[in-house]
């Protein structure tokens, strides 16, 4: 093949892709001209041109009973962040133990979890919320946080990570040096896994953050709602009342940055291969 | 395992390296038990259980919860809603899970296509939507349907054009399987795209000598070699499909045409919640597990075969 040849751009795929990419931005570039009209504007000018009350949205948005908009954006914070490392936790021990040792009932025990991938989260959710009422648990902060820690997807990435970052016979040397085994896996075998962790508290993060089914089971108090749960209740309540409109449209601009201005920083790190890992392995 | 233990008996590690693995897993099997399995053995109690009510049903002890035998899953499954909401769900992946499977592969197909140009920016873009939840993806559109904000209308309008209603009848279906389409393109892409990147150079370089062109190459060399991540998310499209529930539980109250049982699962949390009967819930739910469990492990299943003949090939 000559060298002009291999210069010349491929117009097909690149133009199929950016319309490919349009589609996607659309909405995006959409709720953030959107966030900047006022009610008025909002039903009046055309989609795309900006308004002028984006200051004013941002404020009624902040005064909007007491701020409860921002209380409901620190409680998604606390319920993704802190559930992810729970999980990202709980995953690296699981997904470790599954990888590195030999034992009676391992494929067993990995299939039962797994099997939770499949139970529809409805099924679950109606169940967890009716035992968590016999707790005297429902409508807590621990009714949301705990059933999201154990996630099925986050230990199959954890094994298949830990089966390739983490050498046998490293672990078999730690052994040798008189190492404990939790010693082992602190100091040895969890600083390899790093990359794969990293993965799976991002997945398990954007999940938690997206979540909305089970705080939708679960809450009765506003004050609990995550974000998500808080803007479908200021949606519901604007069918009644319009002026809740460009409150809801701001808030699900100011919902989405902070998760598109992580997933652009950190989009670097995930290591993607893993999700396709199944077909290999 | 006591005679093995003995045996190893002399190294005083032996015991802790065979009770680590355990040890280790003990928090997700206990979360297991708390979250995954108890909540379902509860579930599979209620949906033999039932209320009975004496006299008036008024005063302590006048409601009773009773077995039922199966006559939750009988009334269940001659529910003509449940049916109907099923159906509704079928036709809705029936355009979901083709075209976001095809878009996905196509546009996988593109990013590695040789002399593409912004392959970065696009791949990022179509990614995007993967971080916003359903929630609030449907929020958007669910604005960009409305014909007092859409866009659309507004052209259509200026050209003098009618438009459909996105929110009603037929189209419904369509609005609704763009939400997901846009929320799970990328994902899919990627899981393509990534399997893509793995296929050695050196494949590709016999069927350029072979004289094969780009698209005979995508059709006939990457296509069957990307099959079998292909038929991991269409697995997973599916199973998502049949649970969908945010995204017309959103919608609902911008459109009087998505009824509180549009999905089965909405018609679940409608039983459970509305109703404030857990115990045909109950069995609805079940049914609903047993169904999507059947249909993964005899999808599982037929893969698996298929591709361990393929390899004895």
């Amino acid at each position: 093949m000559t060298a002009p040849a291999t210069r010349r751009i491929a117009w097909v795929p690149t133009v199929a892709l950016l319309v490919g990419a349009l589609y996607c931005l659309l909405p995006v570039a959409w709720v953030v001209v959107a966030a900047t009209k006022s009610g008025r504007e909002l039903f009046s000018t055309f989609t795309f041109l900006p308004g002028t009350g984006f200051t004013d949205n941002v404020a009624d948005l902040s005064a909007y009973r007491d701020g409860v908009y921002w209380r409901w954006m620190l409680n998604s914070l606390f319920y993704a962040g802190f559930g992810a490392l729970l999980s990202t936790a709980v995953s690296a021990l699981s997904g470790y133990a599954l990888a590195v040792y030999r034992f009676r009932g391992r494929e067993t025990l990995f299939n039962v979890l797994l099997a939770g991938v499949l139970m529809p989260p409805v099924i679950l959710a109606v169940p967890q919320y009716l035992l968590m009422a016999k707790a005297d648990m429902a409508d807590s902060y621990l009714s949301v946080l705990l059933p999201l820690i154990l996630s099925p997807y986050g230990v199959y990435l954890a094994r298949i990570y830990a089966a390739a970052a983490v050498p046998p016979d490293v672990v078999e040397a730690g052994r040798m040096d008189g190492g404990g085994e939790w010693r082992i896996f602190r100091s040895v075998a969890l600083p390899m896994m790093v990359p794969g962790l990293v993965t799976v508290f991002l997945f398990q993060f954007v999940a938690v953050w997206n979540n909305f089914l089970l705080p939708y089971i679960m809450l009765g108090d506003d004050q609990k709602f995550p974000v998500t749960l808080g803007l479908y209740t200021l949606l519901q309540q604007g069918s009644n009342t319009p002026a809740l409109y460009t409150l809801v449209i701001t808030g699900a601009l100011l919902a989405v940055l902070p998760l598109i201005a992580l997933f652009l920083v950190i989009q670097r790190f995930w290591s993607l291969d893993l999700l396709s890992g199944a077909v290999k392995s | 395992m006591a005679t093995d233990l003995r045996r190893g008996g002399p190294r005083p590690g032996r015991w802790r390296v065979r009770g680590a693995p355990y040890a280790f897993l003990l928090p997700a099997v206990a979360l297991f038990a708390l979250f995954f399995a108890l909540p379902i053995g509860y579930a599979l109690y209620l949906s033999l259980r039932k209320v009975e009510v004496k006299g008036l049903g008024l005063g302590s002890g006048a409601r009773q919860e009773v077995w039922a035998g199966l006559s939750n899953y009988t009334a269940a499954l001659s529910d003509s809603e449940l049916l109907s909401s099923a159906l509704r769900v079928l036709g809705y992946g029936a355009i979901v899970v083709p075209s976001m499977l095809g878009l996905a592969l196509v546009l996988a197909l593109m990013l590695d296509a040789e002399r593409t140009r912004l392959g970065g920016f696009s791949r990022l873009a179509i990614f995007l939507p993967y971080a916003v939840p359903g929630v609030i993806a449907a929020l958007m559109w669910g604005f960009l349907y409305l014909p007092d904000v859409s866009p659309f209308h507004y052209l259509l309008d200026r050209a003098g054009l009618p438009a459909p209603d996105l929110l009603d009848g037929g189209p419904l279906y369509v609005a609704l399987a763009n939400i997901a389409l846009w929320g799970g393109t990328g994902f899919n892409m990627i899981v393509i795209y990534t399997s893509l990147r793995s296929i050695p150079v050196e494949i590709y370089e016999a069927a350029r000598l072979d004289g094969a062109s780009q698209l005979q190459t995508a059709l006939r060399i990457k296509i069957p070699i990307v099959a079998p991540s292909l038929v991991l998310t269409f697995f997973f499209s599916i199973i998502a499909t049949l649970q969908v529930f945010s995204e017309p539980t959103t919608l609902k109250p911008l459109t009087n045409s998505l009824s509180t049982t549009w999905s089965p699962l909405m018609k679940v949390y409608q039983d459970a919640f509305v109703k404030n009967d857990i115990y045909s819930a109950a069995a609805t739910s079940v049914v609903i597990a047993v169904i999507t469990l059947v249909l993964s492990f005899g999808f599982l299943k037929t893969v698996g075969s298929r591709s361990n003949r393929g390899e004895t090939q």
